[in-house]
């Protein structure tokens, strides 16, 4: 635990930096409008009243972090996660979605490298094709692949989860690809030495060795996961999800709702990553890792 | 060639040219050697005489250019593909993700024999090396020595009557490769099989060998091929008799006249 009492410091000076910093410019940003109104009321009121009021605008152009904090407490823990309004409810929306989608894309991810790694024309035929692919906006493919499912039946989580897919597989064809080629030159002269075949060769070294690279790979991935699905419910009109949270309040110029909507994101998005990175550590463990 | 073969390996006319961006380099050239059965032979000169191309040509880890290599009366290739030899690299080259015992089992794996098989030849040849009482570590929480001991044990386990050694010792400590040879003479005593025994430590390969093949660079060759005339029990302190300093002299006047101390 020394690790995260060395870290702990230094994040938290980080993060009471930006709150400031926050502060200074929510007031900076609103002032323009609350002067307006004020001026609108013929009131004249003092700097700290000013600045007070700056700060509790119900639709500001930059909320401040404590109406975002108390906007996403009750949204979280003072409503029941049934109701559409749930971040809970809607944070287990996207969630469902990036985790249907990150097992398809690491799936993926790892059927494609195993590819790469194995047929000298897939690797020169194909890997020009999957980092053209990452190149493609993604806010441009997915209505697309949206409208072209939803036309063949496909609606609901497939086509969120695809969205993801096409965003996670990536990382891990990129990591795994590296990882299968990992073992060292004496490796795999040592199992040459035995006879091996390629699937033994492939099982006994190309595999454990590329675990750490799969981990390193898939945390990137969930992330992008995440992404893809909150994409994946911009343009389909999704009536739950973070997406829509999102959606709904830049409609209707809810910015503390779209903040605290971000905040879930953000909260769901560093679960995922330590998720992986925990099922990584006790994984290495159980391979017999050095302990750090 | 099916019946008695007495040579275990038998090199005729072997040349080996590696085609490189520098244009074609000869890592071997007309090689002509025997090695019979129960024989400990040293491969010794300085670096890019061949000596280790010289080994992995006997592995088929490299194929020969020129002239022909049998090993065991077959190919090398033939031989590999029947396990005839135990390999030790320069480095351990343990499986990190392994621990001492399922190293030393993965051959035994790859041969698909019984787990009874495996669990009884991990037992004997850890014991042959040292290393009982070490199986479920894992090679990072052994010393360099212990992990090169583990890495012979790996050698050993599929029993193979020829073990081929590329400068096992050469990343150890004086101390503990002392202790290594030591032990490698003993279990050469008690098992009785082939070594051939790449190093470039003179005192190394007459300690340890029946005949030390002493070869040279620029293009890698056999220069001198030496019989040693010490017993087969050899203390550590034979090291310090006449007929030692006799043998180890010739070896080096016949690296000399190999020109391997020219540059």
């Amino acid at each position: 635990m020394d690790s995260f009492r060395d870290k702990l410091v230094p994040v938290t000076s980080i993060l009471a930096g930006v709150v400031v910093l926050w502060y200074v410019f929510a007031v900076i940003l609103n002032a323009p409008f609350q002067r307006d109104l004020d001026s609108r009321a013929n009131e004249t009121p003092g700097a700290v009243e000013f600045i007070g009021k700056t700060l509790a605008q119900p639709k500001p152009t930059l909320p401040a972090p404590h109406q975002v904090a108390v906007n996403f407490f009750e949204n979280t823990f003072l409503r029941p996660i049934t109701s559409s309004r749930s971040l809970v409810y809607n944070a287990w929306v996207t969630l469902s979605s990036t985790l249907l989608g990150f097992a398809f894309g690491t799936a993926l991810g790892i059927i494609i490298a195993v590819g790469i790694v194995h047929v000298a024309t897939l690797d020169r035929s194909l890997m020009p094709w999957i980092i053209a692919s990452q190149t493609i906006p993604i806010l441009a493919v997915a209505p697309m692949i949206i409208v072209v499912l939803a036309a063949i039946g496909i609606t609901g989580l497939i086509p969120k989860a695809m969205i993801s897919t096409y965003l996670s597989f990536f990382p891990v064809t990129v990591g795994m690809v590296k990882g299968l080629r990992s073992p060292e030159i004496m490796h795999l002269d040592l199992m040459h030495t035995y006879n091996a075949s390629a699937s033994q060769t492939f099982w006994k070294l190309r595999v454990p060795a590329s675990v750490p690279f799969l981990f390193t790979s898939m945390k990137v991935a969930v992330a992008a996961s995440l992404v893809g699905a909150i994409v994946g419910e911009l343009p389909t009109g999704a009536v739950a999800g973070i997406g829509a949270k999102l959606l709904a309040g830049a409609y209707y110029s809810q910015s503390i709702d779209i903040w605290s909507a971000l905040v879930a994101g953000s909260i769901v998005a560093a679960l995922l990553v330590m998720v992986v990175g925990i099922a990584g550590r006790i994984v290495d463990r159980a391979m017999g890792g050095r302990p750090a | 060639m099916t019946g008695i073969s007495p040579a275990v390996v038998a090199a005729s006319k072997l040349g080996l040219t590696f085609q490189t961006n520098d244009g074609p380099v000869q890592a071997l050239s007309n090689v002509d050697l025997t090695i019979g059965k129960g024989e400990f032979v040293s491969f010794i000169g300085p670096s890019g005489c061949g000596k280790t191309t010289l080994l992995r040509v006997i592995a088929d880890l490299e194929k020969p250019t020129s002239g022909t290599i049998s090993v065991n009366g077959m190919t090398a290739e033939q031989a590999r593909g029947k396990r005839a030899y135990g390999y030790v690299f320069q480095a351990a080259a343990l499986f990190p993700w392994r621990t001492i015992e399922r190293n030393v089992a993965l051959p035994l794996e790859i041969m698909g024999l019984s787990k009874a098989e495996q669990a009884e030849r991990i037992k004997r040849t850890l014991d042959l090396v040292n290393l009982s009482g070490f199986e479920k570590k894992y090679p990072w929480q052994l010393s360099g020595g212990m992990q090169q001991r583990a890495s012979i044990a790996r050698a050993l386990a599929f029993d193979a009557d020829l073990l081929l050694m590329d400068e096992p010792f050469g990343a150890l400590d004086e101390i503990v490769r002392d202790h290594l040879n030591e032990q490698l003479l003993e279990l050469w005593g008690r098992t009785n099989k082939t070594i051939c025994f790449v190093t470039h430590s003179i005192p190394e390969a007459v300690y340890l060998s029946t005949r030390i093949v002493v070869m040279s660079p620029r293009p890698g060759r056999v220069s001198d091929v030496i019989e040693s005339t010490l017993p087969k029990e050899r203390p550590l302190d034979i090291r310090e008799t006449p007929e030692f300093l006799a043998i180890a002299a010739r070896v080096r006047d016949g690296l000399r006249a190999g020109h391997s101390y020219d540059d």
